[in-house]
């Protein structure tokens, strides 16, 4: 079998929390060699920001770190050291590609930014992930996923339900708009990549928290940028309806999907009323309809409201806690969730990947590197240095 | 110009809506040639009405969602309920590399264009099928748009305030899945491009969203538990909110990680309440930040979103508007890294449309051409690319073969 999509490529990670480590794990996940350097003495902050097992913190049991960095090797290394710059360096030159989050012109300072390591490897793929990216007015802002999500309009934009006036937006849960970055990053990673083949050339990729983030809402953002006072739409009926046991969420996008919702209500009388005759006019009589569609679905449970409703192909999907996801057939059935042994933090099930490559599949060779945990590989057998050097390189805070 | 990534790779496109034309507008934008197989028989619902209740579109040709979806890409029209149509489909995959598709899990196998029949035509085809729940398993066909995505994969659930209900996100879901889609065909590409070897796809929307909450499923893992929502507040940090300013509707984010941005925000705000000891460290300012944000609220309610942008990021303190579309639409920093860009449309005009995402120094990706007219490539496939006789085309017209 095959050890994956990306065998061979050599990946120097530089990054934190989410964004930069995902687009490395992304890689690495699909066979990619991932060296991820951490800050000594205490590593990625996302060693800190758990969840945790109990809720007693623990730098090798996040749940944070352990899922966002599988299939890695991890060593500390601080660049700012002389030595700790030479080292990285020289893992530089080894590298196809470096994925690194520092504030812009933070690389340059320590002499590691693209221009610098291109030139001692000029097939180097350098991939900077920054809030605000490299060029513009805000490169230097501070920000969280907070101020990020809400910047880029995300927490503004609503398909199927009005928006709430006078209600304070809300920031989309976990740390979706990271991720979102992690992902692109990815994309032009590998794009850079398959460039590469041709030319043998590397290059730099600027990529934007914040544009790749008003990119994934694309034709509202185009929308409003082409008219901004846009007629203000009541929304298509259904959408989020509650349950006798929390919520699901149904779509009837096309007529003969409401034809079908009908069917699955039991064809009641008010649904042959002419409000309800096609799109628009379920539309525009969204407030006579929706308390109808709500006071049906309050009577029964969402799990079997999905069943039911898709047997009669009605884009229908309970709205699932994480628990509910995991027990969910389907996903068990497809093995989307699977077990990883870590030396401290034990065997927990992790997410894998949505796509099933037929002959590269996704594979979890090993879980997240416990701090430092191959100094010693990478220091000593790959670099060629003593072990006796480990112990001065600890002491002078270099590793 | 120099050479783009995907110079030289051709895509046959069977998707529609919105999730699976994201995959492929990725792809072409970094120099992927998409040829889009549409019908007037089955049009792409985008082609037919703008979103929910929009306003009636004078023809396929004049939807700007569709225009904004699929910049850059050919289209090819044919009836592929007609049999020479899937030979020409045939044809066509012969000299491509991708095909990527999000019809309802068994529709091209029926077609006589499943995976395995379209090997036996070019065993080194890189094929992708993106569906709802994925393409194998008891309910695989489930059928589903964004928002069922959401709430499937687990995302709804942990958007929203704290004591409401869900949110059931929708069109930054499907372009989410489409991202996805995207990575995968790219180290299909990669992995082909040094083996020689193709491959099956199949990607499930709903597992594309949960792979983005991932730590959320870890924490049910070690504890049993499943979080909840939270509105817009942190686990650890405070002040960490959506405060109200001055204008109607606008809100402002300010999020405090560190003592030394907190010392800041007081220096800002100078509000002698902020002295008191419960704000005192970030453990204390976590357990009382109902009265803190009270307090900060009162200070941004006369207020801007810009000027208190400006203000705390002057000092040192993460702060941003909560843009809608139109203040977003607005805002320089578009202007600045030219996140728009003017696309001329043979039929809706001349419209900013959002470019690129990422910004490649060597190999510049992004608009070339506007989205295409139904049918507007016929010729170019069927002549130039397939080598038909014009009199066959023709003839295929006639019998709505190519239709």
């Amino acid at each position: 079998m095959s050890d994956g999509a990306l065998q061979g490529v050599r990946l120097l990670e530089y990054g934190q929390m989410v964004s930069a480590p995902y687009c490395a794990k992304l890689l690495a996940d699909l066979g990619a060699e991932v060296i991820k350097i951490e800050d000594p003495p205490a590593g990625d902050p996302a060693r800190r920001r758990g969840p945790f097992p109990d809720d007693v913190p623990h730098p090798e049991k996040s749940g944070l770190f352990l899922y966002v960095n599988t299939n890695k090797l991890g060593i500390t290394l601080d660049p700012s050291t002389p030595t700790g710059r030479l080292i990285f360096q020289r893992l530089a030159q080894q590298a196809d590609v470096i994925v690194e989050d520092r504030p812009p012109g933070e690389m340059e300072r320590l002499g590691l930014d693209y221009e610098a390591l291109s030139a001692l490897n000029p097939g180097l793929i350098f991939t900077s992930i920054t809030p605000f990216g490299q060029t513009g007015s805000y490169k230097d802002y501070k920000c969280h996923h907070l101020n990020l999500y809400h910047a880029s309009g995300h927490s503004s934009f609503f398909y199927v339900a009005p928006k709430k006036d006078k209600e304070p937006p809300i920031v989309g849960g976990g740390w979706v708009g990271e991720y979102d970055a992690g992902l692109m990053a990815a994309v032009a990673t590998l794009a850079a990549l398959m460039a590469r083949l041709a030319t043998g050339e590397g290059q730099h990729i600027d990529i934007s928290k914040f544009d790749t983030m008003v990119t994934l809402e694309r034709v509202a953002v185009s929308g409003y940028a082409n008219n901004p006072n846009p007629p203000q739409l009541p929304g298509m009926v259904a959408g989020l309806l509650p349950s006798q046991d929390g919520h699901v969420v149904i779509v009837p996008a096309q007529d003969h999907q409401w034809d079908a919702l009908v069917q699955l209500m039991g064809n009641p009388p008010w649904a042959q009323d002419e409000r309800c005759r096609n799109e628009v006019s379920r539309a525009l009589n969204r407030d006579a309809i929706q308390p109808l569609l709500e006071e049906w679905a309050s009577q029964q449970y969402k799990e079997d409201l999905y069943v039911r409703g898709q047997e009669l192909s009605v884009p229908i999907g309970p709205v699932r806690n994480a628990g509910e996801v995991m027990q969910w057939p389907q996903a068990r059935h497809r093995a989307f969730f699977a077990e990883i042994d870590h030396p401290v933090a034990g065997r927990l099930e992790y997410p894998t990947a949505a796509y099933g490559f037929s002959e590269t599949p996704w594979r979890a060779r090993r879980a997240a590197p416990v701090l430092g945990e191959h100094n010693e590989e990478i220091y000593c057998h790959r670099l060629g240095l003593a072990a006796g050097d480990l112990a001065r390189l600890a002491g002078s805070g270099v590793i | 110009m120099s050479r783009l990534p995907l110079a030289g790779v051709r895509i046959v496109d069977f998707t529609w809506a919105w999730a699976g034309p994201q995959a492929t507008l990725l792809l072409g934008m970094l120099g992927a040639e998409i040829i889009k197989i549409e019908s007037r028989a089955r049009l792409d619902h985008t082609r037919l009405r703008s979103l929910m209740a929009g306003p009636t579109l004078a023809s396929p040709d004049h939807s700007v969602i569709f225009a904004d979806l699929n910049v850059n890409k050919l289209s090819l029209t044919l009836n592929l309920t007609h049999a020479e149509a899937v030979e020409i489909i045939k044809r066509l995959v012969k000299v491509s590399d991708v095909v990527a598709e999000n019809m309802r899990p068994g529709v091209l196998q029926r077609l006589g264009l499943g995976y395995e029949a379209l090997r036996a035509v070019k065993p080194e085809i890189i094929m992708l099928s993106s569906s709802a729940v994925g393409s194998t398993g008891p309910e695989r066909t489930y059928v589903g748009y964004a928002p069922n995505f959401a709430a499937l994969g687990g995302i709804a659930h942990i958007t929203g305030p704290a004591e409401g209900p869900p949110t059931p996100l929708s069109g930054a879901i499907d372009l989410r899945v489409g991202t996805t889609s995207a990575f995968a065909i790219l180290a299909a590409l990669y992995h082909r491009a040094r083996s020689g070897q193709g491959q099956y796809i199949d990607l499930s929307s709903t597992e594309a969203i949960s792979a983005m909450i991932g730590d959320t499923f870890l924490e049910h893992a070690m504890n049993g538990r499943s979080p909840g929502r939270a509105g817009n507040r942190d686990r650890t940090m405070a002040p960490h909110n959506c405060y109200r300013c001055a204008e109607d509707d606008r809100w402002v984010t300010i999020a405090v990680a560190t003592d030394d941005e907190w010392r800041a925000l007081c220096a800002v705000i100078a509000d002698p309440r902020l002295e008191d000891e419960r704000f005192a460290d970030g453990y204390s300012r976590w357990l009382n930040q109902d009265e803190l944000d009270e307090i900060i609220s009162e200070w941004t309610a006369s207020r801007s979103p810009q000027e208190i942008t400006q203000t705390l990021q002057a000092a040192g303190v993460a702060a941003m508007p909560a843009h809608d579309g139109r203040s977003l639409v607005e805002d320089p920093q578009l202007r600045e890294r030219g996140l728009m860009e003017w696309v001329e449309h043979p039929l809706s005009g001349r419209r900013l449309l959002a470019g690129p995402p990422w910004r490649f120094s060597k190999t510049p990706a992004g608009i070339r051409q506007p989205a295409p007219l139904l049918g507007q490539h016929n010729h170019y496939v069927l002549h130039d690319l397939l080598g038909m006789p014009k009199e066959e085309i023709q003839r295929l017209v006639d019998e709505e073969v190519v239709y």
